[in-house]
């Protein structure tokens, strides 16, 4: 029981050294346990990324692992895309949907071992992992506690764990995972992250947490490595176009609203929905919809002028067609964007609409209707994210 | 018998009473239909079977009441085979002193039957005949879907609903009320003879997972009246057993083409990522079908024939919540002669009767069960179908059929041989309290418990209606709520099992109604 004085939030294996870092003390409730939003500056932090080394802790991520001889087919039934082929120690991005193809949630699959496979994931749904679980031989842990994880993104991050020792981590190639001994055990390693920068997390038991962020931060001191906040870290993930869930998608379960949830159709995710496999959740609604045509399309927009479009309307003409979900001004890409979901007919890349954005100075508020053109892709997606062996910065 | 030169349309996975009507409706359009099923005879819990050299009980229902009226003009039953021995009969419930209650038809009698009650009981009688008619209604055709209803759907709720404006406002706040109380509390308010409050409540739960007191009763009650809608005015004994009834619809199934192999079990349904392919039977060989039809319950469907695995979470959840835990035992008895009921004569042995001497007596009896235990003092519903055919055993030789309410299927402890032989005592002993003599005449005995039911009978569960009847279960929400008017979520397989509107007991309309649908939606499906 926990005494009645003390809070109920939890703390990472980190935390001691957040709360040093902390400058600021401003800390946010993530999934039940305190999460620093910005430790100095969120514009240090971002730059910390986009130029050397940033440091997030991940620990409060929901983690469940899954074995037994049937976890790989239980996981391919329950995420839309193909992972029957995917190899060990290679990771992949995936949504898993409702019976009517609406998206519960995004994120990635670790395949440790023959049998062992990790889902790292936004929202709680061991409920939905277990009834998903019936008919299928697979045991389900959520280990969100007994796993510390960081993420360690930028330019230098490479060199800093070489310089901690991890020889040949340069070579290891986006989506790869590898482990290197730590202090009497290991640390595993994927080349993995929220960033679109070139990046790792680091995956290591909680009694070795500080130890492992010490030895870091060591390490690091040259490279201008820098613990930042979920405020940076949602411009670096908005630059490089990745959804945020419960931002970007109200995962289905949560939708209390009909109509709210949103299919991987609708929020760009085609690429993830595999109908060459054997039946996975939500296959016949997708199936239908890819036929009968979405209800909206998801698009990324560039802005013009430098005022975020936050929470905009997004017209044609003068016809509403849709509301922008993410938006910021992109410090690295100096580009204004933004991700809206339009009615599918004005999705197409090229597309011209227009955002009605509203913004505050000083107690005066403005309207402007700034023209926007639907994009290919994101703004920021720099080579060395890719680039392997990674580049030494 | 296959015919492997045949390409089947479809493929029935069952041979109980619903499947082959279902076959047959099947084959009356034109389709290529085999039936396959696992044990040898037909009928599925419609079933005769020799439990003791040379006697025949009827093993799992064993009355027949319910029948739907056009199921059997349609396959012509009684051209192909199907006799009652008698019908229409009496329920007697039983009093230890042997003041016995006979209920028949609308009338009472017996020792103490106030007028009152009389009067009141044929006032009940009309309003639950008024509310099974509402019900009849939606019962021979697809339950329609809440949401996405097409305009045959808005028809039979717009239906349902005139139905009930039509019965007039205080039937009307009547039903309304009644239908979410329970069976208990309708008595209390209706009658004060505690034996015909008793035998009413017990009709109102035989074969579910409740006790007079809990809600849904009265919709059973309403069920199991339905029968009277159909036609009986009370059970009737089918000559040769309840077998008798799958051997007709087997007949009516072969006279309009239907192939059936008996003996053999389906081992699985074939399914090419989400459309049905066929079936394995259980020794390999693979027949094809664009349709497949399973007459076994929604959980066996799902669980054992086509694989959690292959369907979607969602359907997967919503089969594993499903309700479907027997209560009900079979008991049969082989008689060396007629046993002396205390108070009853020769001749009404041959009715219905039964123990339920109080609502509480029910009540308490289903108490044990609630907890994983067998009732001490269990309710039964008897029959002696030898009173009226003689056929079943040698001459001058009886049997006894009871079932025996409340034997839970997941006992504490399991259905061991020992906890069945001691239940099996326990509820001869009952029965001695009413039939001092039975003990010396018994040949041989045999219990059947819901394990033992959901065996033979392949029934998840032992329940004999594939899924409790109560008002979560029913309409659109039967199987469950999502499951789409006979339809699958796997393309081509259909379901045609009691678990399905309207429900069980041998009345054919889940059958009849997978049939039309099938037929309605065509090669598409």
């Amino acid at each position: 029981m926990i005494p009645h004085d003390e809070t109920m939030i939890l703390e990472t294996p980190f935390h001691s050294r957040c709360l040093a870092a902390c400058e600021i003390n401003l800390w946010e409730d993530w999934k039940g346990y305190r999460s620093a939003a910005a430790y100095t500056s969120v514009e240090q932090e971002y730059f910390a990324v986009r130029s050397n080394t940033g440091v997030f802790d991940i620990s409060p991520m929901i983690k469940y692992r899954f074995t037994g001889p049937d976890a790989g087919a239980y996981l391919n039934r329950l995420v839309t895309r193909d992972i029957s082929k995917l190899a060990i120690d290679r990771v992949a991005y995936t949504v898993w949907c409702d019976d009517n193809g609406q998206v519960m949630d995004d994120g990635t699959i670790f395949r440790l071992g023959e049998n062992d496979y990790r889902l790292c994931a936004y929202a709680r749904c061991l409920d939905w992992l277990m009834w998903s679980a019936e008919g299928f031989d697979v045991a389900i842990v959520d280990e969100t506690a007994e796993v510390a994880a960081l993420a360690v993104q930028g330019p230098t991050s490479c060199a800093v764990f070489k310089d901690m020792g991890f020889t040949g981590i340069e070579n290891l190639k986006p989506f790869g995972m590898t482990k290197y001994p730590f202090q009497g055990s290991e640390v595993m390693i994927s080349r993995t992250g929220f960033t679109g920068d070139l990046g790792y997390e680091i995956w290591i038991e909680p009694a070795l947490a500080e130890a492992f962020w010490d030895a870091m931060f060591e390490a690091g001191k040259l490279r201008g490595i820098r613990a930042i906040g979920s405020a940076a870290l949602d411009m670096l993930r908005t630059e490089t176009g990745f959804l945020q869930a419960g931002v970007d998608f109200v995962p289905a379960e949560e939708a209390i609203r009909t109509g709210r949830s949103r299919s991987p159709f609708e929020l760009g995710l085609g690429w993830l929905v595999s109908f060459d496999k054997p039946v996975f959740n939500g296959r016949k609604a997708l199936l239908k919809e890819k036929e009968e045509g979405s209800r909206y399309a998801f698009v990324y927009l560039d802005v013009e002028g430098n005022k975020p479009a936050e929470h905009a309307f997004i017209y044609a003409g003068n016809k509403e067609v849709g509301t922008v979900t993410s938006a910021a001004w992109c410090p690295t890409a100096k580009s204004n964007f933004a991700f809206a979901q339009v009615d599918t007919k004005y999705g197409k890349v090229g597309q011209k609409l227009v955002a009605e954005i509203y913004y505050e100075r000083e107690l005066k508020w403005t309207r402007v209707m700034a023209e926007c053109t639907v994009i290919e892709g994101a703004v920021f997606n720099p080579p060395r994210k890719r680039q392997t062996p990674a580049a030494d910065f | 018998m296959i015919n492997s030169d045949k390409n089947y349309d479809a493929i029935v996975v069952g041979g109980g009473h619903n499947g082959l009507v279902c076959a047959s409706y099947l084959a009356k359009s034109g389709k290529s239909v085999l039936v396959v099923e696992a044990n040898d005879s037909l009928g599925g819990a419609s079933s005769t079977r020799e439990f003791f050299h040379q006697f025949s009980v009827s093993a799992c229902a064993q009355w027949l009441f319910q029948l739907n009226p056009q199921v059997a003009s349609d396959l012509n039953l009684y051209g192909n085979g199907l006799e009652l021995a008698v019908r229409d009969l009496d329920t007697i419930a039983l009093a230890e002193d042997g003041n016995h209650l006979t209920i028949s038809g609308n009338t009472l009698s017996g020792v103490g039957v106030s007028d009152k009650d009389q009067q009141a009981f044929v006032a009940f009688n009309k309003q639950m005949l008024k509310f099974c008619k509402l019900l009849a209604g939606a019962f021979n055709r697809r339950a329609p879907k809440v949401v996405e209803s097409n305009l045959t759907d808005r028809l039979t709720l717009a239906k349902l609903g005139l139905g009930m404006k039509l019965l007039g406002k205080t039937d009307m706040s009547d039903l309304m009320r009644l239908a979410l109380i329970n069976i208990y509390d309708v008595m209390e308010e209706n009658f004060d003879n505690e034996l015909l409050k008793g035998a009413i409540s017990l009709d109102s739960l035989l074969g579910s997972h409740m006790g007079p007191r809990s809600p849904n009763t009265v919709y059973g009650y309403l069920y199991r009246r339905m029968g009277d809608v159909y036609g009986f005015n009370g059970p009737s004994v089918v000559k040769g057993g309840m077998g008798t009834v799958g051997k007709a619809m087997g007949n009516a199934a072969k006279a309009v083409g239907v192939d059936i192999e008996t003996g053999i079990k389906v081992g699985k349904i074939n399914v090419d990522v989400d459309r049905a392919t066929g079936v394995t039977l259980s020794d390999g060989r693979v027949i094809n079908a664009d349709i497949v039809v399973s007459n076994a319950d929604p959980k066996s469907t799902f669980n054992t024939l086509v694989g959690l695995a292959n369907i979607e979470t969602g359907v997967a959840r919503r089969v594993k919540t499903m309700r479907m835990k027997g209560d009900a035992a079979k008991l049969h008895l082989a008689l060396d002669s007629l046993p002396l009921f205390t108070g009853l004569s020769d001749a009404q042995l041959g009715q219905r009767l039964v123990i339920a001497p109080t609502m509480n007596y029910v009540e308490s009896a289903f108490n044990a069960c609630k907890y994983g235990e067998y009732s001490q003092a269990p309710a039964m519903d008897i029959s002696l179908a030898t009173v009226h055919d003689a056929s079943l055993a040698p001459a001058g030789k009886h049997v006894m059929s009871v079932i025996v309410q409340y034997a839970p299927y997941e006992l504490d402890g399991g259905w061991t041989d020992e906890h069945k032989e001691n239940f099996k005592q326990l509820v001869i002993d009952r029965l001695s309290d009413f039939a001092p003599d039975l003990k010396q005449k018994i040949l041989h005995s045999e219990l059947l418990t819901p394990v033992d039911l959901e065996e033979q009978f392949h029934i998840h569960g032992g329940h004999w209606h594939h899924g409790e009847i109560s008002l979560d279960q029913i309409l659109m929400m039967r199987p469950f709520p999502g499951g789409s008017q006979y339809g699958t979520s796997v393309d081509g397989l259909y379901l045609c099992s009691a678990g399905n509107h309207p429900g069980g007991g041998v009345m054919g309309l889940a059958g009849h109604n997978a049939a039309k649908e099938i037929i309605k939606r065509g090669k598409s499906a």
